[in-house]
């Protein structure tokens, strides 16, 4: 069975991403225990409220140095909510911009819509080739949120395999969805998402070593 | 980017039962005639989870503050089992009391009576936890001498505060509010629909997601309850005793063209 750390430091319902992984069937382990973050088969990233205050909580556990010592062994890493925002270069929240870990080029900026937060039920338009979505690729996830990426900047090459971005329309397109080699990362909150979410994990969970 | 290839995508309407709890147990007439305990929360969440709704709302009437640890327990045997939203309020008092939901499992906790008399519990929740989890509930009827015609009331509706409606839901959002439950207390009860014209009149005033609560009686009601503005509907006891299913409001909004979450055939597990 896969074994999970879910990183704790300090952000979000911890509790039910563990139950809802377990659910999705792996181990897992709520902590921030390097030893355990760099030994688990899969890190999940959760995160909520503020992209400032998520990476200050971040930066006390050592995470982004573990989660960057994990993707450059090529092991999984699930970036939620926050928790992928802050993979991206920077986050500009009341007008204050933060530094993020930088894996993908992008901002996380405010949405462009009437009612915010984008909070409840929504669609996702994936690629082809995602397999993330596979089996709910036209199934609705939960989100709950304000601030979002709405360009995709990283350049196309032929040397690199591009990563399948997924996107969700309110208001504007903006990201929804990254699967890049061992870095995966949602907008939505799987962990609430009912089956859905619950098959979004199993999926993830399928890749783990 | 091509999004041009899927139907359409949009944000689907919510619809949430509403559960009255005390010391633990689910109160006021639950009928679903094949429940084998009608008085336990987890129960019901999963029974309506199954039925489609889109999150769930668990008011704490619990009147003994020695009797809180059930609620709480109440959250975590909740969370553990269903993974949908889940909002929990009644008698939240302090950041601590907060913080203690979050962590049993609740994603959003709704204010009331303490955020009227003591709103400096909004900033300081919203900036520990981020507006995103912190929910305003309002209870509201019409009253002789405020300015917008509405007047905020606390205690179940049973004290007036001589406070504007649309005045405190505006300073709500201002000091970290991140959505609101608003609840007529002239329609409630009432079932013969939302209190449209309340309804218009906060959507004008604030930009937050707004729950609609009070006086649903049938499952067409909440099509002009979201043209009015709301961005969820909430209803209570024509759910639990099975007048209205989950599925026949999202049919009467399906039908009006309006977006819901289908039930997936997984969902009935």
């Amino acid at each position: 069975m896969a074994s999970v750390v879910v990183l704790d430091y300090g952000s979000g319902n911890l509790r039910s991403a563990q139950r809802a992984l377990e659910r999705a069937g792996a181990t897992v382990e709520v902590t921030s225990d390097a030893d355990a973050v760099m030994a688990a088969d899969g890190l999940v990233v959760p995160g909520v409220g503020a992209f400032a205050a998520c990476m200050a909580g971040l930066t006390a556990v050592h995470g982004p140095q573990l989660i960057g010592r994990r993707l450059a062994g090529g092991r999984p890493v699930l970036g939620i909510c926050v928790g992928m925002q802050v993979l991206f270069d920077a986050g500009v929240e009341h007008g204050v911009e933060t530094a993020g870990l930088a894996e993908w080029p992008g901002v996380v900026q405010r949405l462009h819509a009437d009612v915010l937060p984008h909070m409840g039920w929504n669609t996702v338009e994936a690629p082809a080739e995602s397999r993330m979505f596979e089996g709910v690729r036209d199934a609705y996830f939960y989100f709950v949120h304000s601030y979002g990426v709405l360009d995709w900047t990283l350049p196309a090459s032929d040397r690199l395999s591009a990563p399948l971005v997924t996107w969700t329309d309110y208001g504007t397109p903006f990201v929804s969805a990254v699967e890049n080699g061992p870095l995966w990362a949602t907008q939505f909150h799987p962990e609430k998402s009912g089956d859905a979410g619950a098959r979004v994990l199993r999926n993830w969970i399928e890749t783990l070593a | 980017m091509d999004l041009g290839s899927a139907a359409a995508v949009s944000l689907a309407v919510r619809v949430i039962p509403c559960l009255d709890v005390d010391a633990g147990r689910v109160v006021k007439g639950v009928n679903f005639a094949d429940l084998r305990d009608a008085g336990d929360p987890v129960e019901l969440a999963r029974r309506y989870d199954a039925e489609g709704a889109d999150e769930l709302v668990f008011l704490d009437i619990t009147a003994s503050s020695g009797q809180r640890e059930t609620t709480y327990d109440m959250v975590r045997r909740t969370a553990d089992q269903v993974f949908i939203p889940l909002t929990v309020g009644g008698g939240v008092r302090s950041v601590d009391d907060f913080d203690r939901l979050l962590r049993a499992g609740a994603d959003k906790v709704s204010l009331s009576t303490a955020a009227v008399t003591g709103p400096d519990l909004i900033d300081a929740a919203a900036r520990q936890f981020g507006s995103q989890c912190v929910v305003l509930s309002v209870d509201t009827r019409r009253a002789e001498g405020m300015a917008s015609g509405f007047e905020v009331t606390t205690h179940g509706g049973r004290e007036a505060t001589g406070r504007d409606t649309l005045a405190w839901v505006q300073e709500a959002v201002d000091r970290g509010v991140g959505e609101i439950l608003l609840n007529s207390m002239d329609a409630d009860g009432t079932r013969d629909g939302f209190d449209l014209e309340l309804i218009r009149a906060v959507r004008q005033c604030v930009d937050v997601p707004i729950i609609a609560s009070g006086g649903a009686g049938r499952p067409e009601h909440a099509v002009p309850a979201v043209e009015a503005g709301a961005d969820a509907v909430l209803a209570a006891s024509i759910f639990h005793f099975g007048d209205v299913t989950i599925a026949e409001v999202k049919d009467a909004l399906a039908a009006a063209g309006l977006p819901v979450r289908p039930l997936t055939a997984s969902a009935s597990r």
